[in-house]
């Protein structure tokens, strides 16, 4: 099973270095979060498709993360509506009521357009993140991190990470069919309590083995001089290119222009219901 | 404490243990919220390698796993990972565990740490996040925060004390020659 589904295409997205598309990543991520003025976030919700369009990346490759999203963002919105059908209303200052339903339910302009942004907000940082790890070699993560100052001895934990992903896999499912060749049953046929005991069966060889395996890497990396020096090289880092720095230089635009609307609106939310534009 | 070789190896398998536990093995409670084992090995690996390494663990592996699961990564929960890894590397000495000296006080010390650890990340730390960040309704951050910080708690005092109980049984004592 792929778990991070690098897809190789040859597009301008690709030939962009993982760096570039993890500060890109990272300061959109950040310059949705800071705001919730609906126009900014409609923007980077635009910037995103653009991205997805120049990738080459198929949307029936997205439609698993797609549907589990909506259901994801259905759910959200209904339990925020369930704790505070009133969050709207405190935020923007003002009450329009559009549908009484029952109690203290009711719906407001003001719920809408709040949870209309929560979910915009969403949809505007998940895309990036998508396009981020559907366009970059596993490979180049570690050496991206690098470049943007994380130290050397952080990343090739983040990239031994993901390559012992997958043997951790293996050891879980050979542990789990042997356990289960012995009884125990871990589907969701069986009770609650059964099925948390023989996880349990699981989990205990999973982890020793797993103690092991530290051992034994770290006694082959200590043989090889790993961390003697202060830096290091990657071999997949790549020069940057001039389209490297046009991206960059947007991403900042992106955090700046996101902060400017902190100071226009006077406020994280843009405020439709007392200054109309 | 430096980051030698060992914690760094103990930080990787860590967060791929962690990973592994949160996308395959998980049963859903409440809107978005899993009860998942995943704590349990973050409160053992901190409590054997130390703060440092259950930082990032927390961290490492929390990220993975929203980038795995599609929906971009929700920072305030991850912060609050990385929070209960970092916490959780505080509760027991410094490389006693390793030295397999693992007592009944030991275990009672890893109950109550831990208890205070995701009382903090879960019932401050995540909702105040999300609360930040997220501009998201107070009441349902907190019911959030409280119902997942129970049910990492529990997991995390009983599979977490038997995991330790169990490792430093392996372990051989320093002056087991004398």
């Amino acid at each position: 099973m792929a778990l991070f589904g690098y897809i190789p295409r040859n597009s301008q997205v690709h030939r962009l270095t993982g760096a570039t598309k993890l500060i890109f990543t990272l300061a959109l991520s950040i310059a949705a979060m800071i705001t919730f003025d609906t126009r900014f976030i409609a923007f980077v919700i635009a910037l995103s498709i653009i991205l997805f369009a120049i990738s080459k990346v198929r949307l029936s490759e997205l439609k698993a993360v797609l549907v589990f999203i909506t259901i994801f963002l259905v759910i959200n919105n209904v339990a925020i509506f369930l704790f505070a059908p009133e969050h709207g209303v405190m935020i923007y200052g003002t009450r329009h009521e559009l549908l009484r339903i029952s109690g203290r339910y009711a719906l407001t302009y003001e719920q809408l357009f709040y949870q209309l942004n929560v979910t915009l907000k969403y949809f505007a940082i998940v895309p990036v993140a998508l396009i981020f790890f559907l366009t970059t070699e596993p490979g180049e993560f570690a050496s991206s991190l690098n470049t943007i100052k994380v130290h050397y001895k952080i990343a090739f934990a983040v990239s031994l990470a993901m390559r012992y992903i997958p043997d951790v896999q293996r050891s879980f499912r050979e542990i789990s069919q042997a356990q289960q060749a012995r009884g125990v049953d871990i589907s969701k046929k069986a009770s609650l309590k059964a099925r948390v005991g023989g996880i349990l069966t699981i989990l205990f060889p999973l982890v020793f083995s797993s103690l092991d395996k530290i051992e034994m890497i770290s006694n082959a990396m200590e043989l090889r001089g790993f961390g003697r020096l202060k830096r290091r090289t990657w071999y997949s880092a790549r020069a940057f290119s001039k389209w490297d720095f046009a991206v960059i230089t947007v991403s900042l635009l992106c955090v700046g222009l996101s902060v400017l609307t902190l100071i226009v609106n006077g406020g994280r939310f843009y405020n439709p219901f007392t200054n109309p534009f | 404490m430096n980051f030698n070789i060992k914690r760094i190896v103990a930080t990787a398998i860590g967060a791929a243990v962690f990973f592994l536990l949160a996308r395959f093995v998980s049963i859903p409670i409440f809107a978005n919220t899993n009860l998942t084992l995943q704590y349990a090995v973050l409160g053992f690996f901190a409590a054997v390698f130390g703060p440092i390494v259950g930082l990032l663990i927390g961290l490492i592996g929390h990220a993975l796993t929203d980038l795995a699961f599609g929906w971009g990564i929700w920072w305030s929960w991850v912060i609050a990972s990385a929070v209960v890894g970092l916490l959780a590397g505080f509760i027991m000495k410094a490389g006693k565990v390793e030295d397999g000296i693992f007592g009944k006080i030991d275990a009672v010390r890893f109950v109550i740490g831990s208890l205070i650890v995701h009382a903090v990340s879960w019932g401050v730390v995540a909702p105040c996040l999300d609360i930040l960040i997220y501009a998201e309704p107070a009441d349902k951050v907190f019911v959030q925060g409280l119902i997942a910080g129970a049910g990492n708690f529990v997991f995390t005092a009983i599979v977490g004390t038997l995991l330790l109980l169990g490792y430093s049984k392996t372990r051989v004592k320093p002056e087991s020659l004398e």
